[in-house]
């Protein structure tokens, strides 16, 4: 197990190689003199050429990459263009929010999820189940960027039960941090209840359907508890795949909502980089959002030794 | 200790109803074993499950008959009840010991389950009854093989450990559907061993479902035939091997190997008839040797051929008896 361990974040290097390539080519990719495009038209020459020098353009391409891979592996994602401040201290400030709204995103989506496919699957035999299909299809069909406005008038306008932006750290208190999170937290949430529910759904009424359950019934075991214990237990592994492709969907979802809700996250941060052209900052968000994708479905392979005993990995 | 009572079990597909059990009566005695014989789709199966009402409804259905356990009609009974018998007064030991494990919980965990489904008692000593019950059914080392998953375990093995599982509460009826199929020779032989000192110690009542004579010739008091959802042929095994009295069970023991015969199996020609839309007369005619035109106009019903012994075909014992020469040379 540490073996592969070791392994599998061994091979996590050159995942971020190919990562930090296609990251170091953002800049390079954009037509034009990157200078000139930080700077805009009207700018001297001078200013121009002082700002090539600055980040290093005139150097041969595998020159720059090298030099700034050999600074990204000394965690120094170089200065903001625009602020001035470094970048791994931006993404830091930034990133606490953005924690935030995933975390409590991943909550809702877990704690909505999970009952509604047990539910479903226990009401299998009834008129729920094609509901709820076409439910959880409208639920995956809606864009989170209209649901997250209609939300906001709905919730925050018409009803102001919530705040319509704003966010409020962990720090000054609970309460006031769920309610400015809570709305933008469901609306992030929203899509992938609908692929998690289904896929859960559809991966318990494969494992109702398998030998073991019978033979759980056979044993005299409440229906329920055969659903929810055995049942569950082994639709929680193909499900669990797809949860780690859901983290790239709501890291994904935190630039549109914090734009719209106004949270000062990762989301924002690389949304105001992109319209400031201040390619460090845009490099360096980038690069910490694939390594937090990789890293979290590590985290899922080696999950899976708990789900699921038949996987070992030595 | 067990009646069934004229039992119909119909399954609602989209080409049809299919008639998988129709009209099936016998009993079982307390302590006895009663083998059910039959080709696959006979009904077998279908008809085991029923004894615990454990066939997905839908689409299963039960239009007619009774099942009694204990004097109580199985099929009547509501959930509570139907959680009582199960496990408790009736355990099923099932075909494919791969798959009837759970493959995530560790075997203990899922002995445990089981006794404590019936009767509640301190943790200590439902483990200790776990170990016990493996140690009974001949698992080597179980203080420490408790704590293994069902994938550490060989095809024999498992099979053990599901009739540990099925004696956890002592039931009085074991219910065995297939349970040597998906094992190999020398394991079958273990495990129907296995079987036989498992009744003599909790003096459960077997009813063993298979498709191969041998395995029931060896273990069962009494046989039952089943074909396309009926029994053909009821009897003691005696009665079943050595005075066939039904042109089916005949042409089955014909198509058995015999180690150092040299004459080649006799397969039986053919296909089971369509549970949907079964023949007009005897469900065997397409298929039998025996078959008049008289076959295609009645279908039998069992009729005794000496004592305990019945059989389902318009053949009279005697009259059987003097063409099967004739046709088994043709």
């Amino acid at each position: 197990m540490l073996q592969y361990t070791i392994r599998r974040l061994l091979s996590v290097i050159p995942v971020m190689f190919v990562v930090s390539v296609i990251v170091f080519m953002i800049v390079h990719l954009t037509p034009g003199n990157p200078a000139l495009i930080i700077l805009g038209e009207d700018t001297s020459p001078k200013a121009i050429a002082d700002l090539e020098e600055q980040l290093g353009l005139n150097d041969p391409l595998y020159i720059q990459f090298f030099n700034w891979l050999s600074q990204v592996i000394t965690g120094d994602l170089g200065t903001s263009v625009y602020s001035e401040r470094k970048v791994t201290e931006l993404i830091f400030s930034n990133f606490r929010p953005t924690f935030s709204l995933m975390s409590l995103s991943m909550i809702l989506l877990l704690v909505i999820a999970i009952p509604a496919a047990i539910a479903i699957v226990a009401l299998r035999k009834t008129v729920l189940d094609p509901i709820f299909t076409s439910v959880s299809l409208l639920g995956v069909s809606i864009p989170d960027f209209w649901l997250a406005i209609l939300l906001v008038l709905g919730f925050g306008v018409a009803l102001p039960v919530f705040p319509v932006a704003g966010y409020v750290p962990l720090t000054e208190g609970m309460g006031a941090w769920l309610y400015h999170l809570l709305l933008p937290a469901f609306v992030l949430a929203i899509v992938e209840v609908g692929i998690i529910a289904r896929m859960l759904r559809d991966s318990m009424l494969e494992s109702v359907n398998q030998d073991y359950t019978k033979t759980a019934l056979a044993k005299g075991i409440k229906e329920r508890e055969v659903l929810v214990r055995h049942v569950f237990a082994n639709a929680l592994i193909p499900t669990t795949t797809v949860l780690g492709a859901t983290v790239a969907g709501l890291l994904g979802g935190t630039v549109i909502i914090e734009t719209l809700f106004t949270i000062p996250g990762i989301g924002q941060l690389l949304i105001d980089s992109i319209h400031r052209r201040d390619y460090p900052v845009v490099q360096g968000v980038v690069l910490f959002i694939a390594a937090i994708y990789v890293l979290v479905n590590l985290l899922v392979d080696l999950l899976y030794t708990f789900l699921d005993p038949r996987i070992r990995y030595d | 200790m067990l009646k069934v009572d004229n039992l119909h079990v119909h399954l609602d597909t989209s080409d049809g109803i299919v008639k998988a059990v129709d009209g099936v009566t016998f009993s079982i005695e307390a302590g006895e074993t009663i083998g059910i014989v039959g080709e696959s789709g006979s009904g077998k199966s279908v008809l085991a499950h029923s004894l615990m009402r454990l066939n997905p409804e839908p689409p299963a259905t039960y239009p007619k008959g009774k099942v009694y356990v204990n004097d109580r009609n199985v099929l009547q009974m509501n959930k509570k009840e139907l959680r009582h018998l199960r496990g408790n007064q009736v355990a099923m030991v099932f075909q494919d010991p791969m798959s009837s494990l759970n493959p995530v919980f560790k075997v203990g965990k899922q002995l445990i389950e089981g006794i404590q489904a019936h009767r509640k008692r301190p943790k200590k000593e439902a483990k200790e009854k776990a170990i016990e019950l493996l140690r009974d059914v001949g698992i080597p080392d179980p203080e420490s093989r408790i704590d293994s998953y069902p994938h550490q375990f060989s095809g024999g093995m498992r099979q053990r450990v599901l009739i540990a599982m099925a004696l956890a509460s002592e039931p009085k009826l074991l219910v065995a559907d297939e349970p040597t199929t998906a094992l190999d020779v020398t394991i079958q032989a273990q495990v129907l061993d296995l079987l036989k000192q498992i009744q003599h110690k909790y003096g459960a009542a077997i009813l063993i479902i298979t498709h191969d004579l041998g395995v029931v010739a060896q273990l069962a008091d009494r046989i039952l035939v089943m074909y396309a959802g009926r029994i053909v042929e009821f009897g003691s095994t005696q009665d079943i091997f050595y005075r066939t009295a039904m042109p089916y069970t005949w042409s089955l023991l014909r198509s058995i190997p015999t180690a150092g015969a040299k004459r080649r199996l006799i397969p039986i020609d053919g296909q089971p008839p369509s549970l949907i839309h079964p023949p007009k007369g005897c469900n065997f005619e397409p298929r039998c040797p025996f078959a008049t035109d008289a076959c295609r106009h009645i279908d039998p019903d069992l009729e005794p051929r000496g004592d305990g012994h019945q059989a389902a075909c318009i053949l009279s014992a005697s009259e059987f008896e003097s063409i099967k020469e004739e046709v088994a040379s043709s």
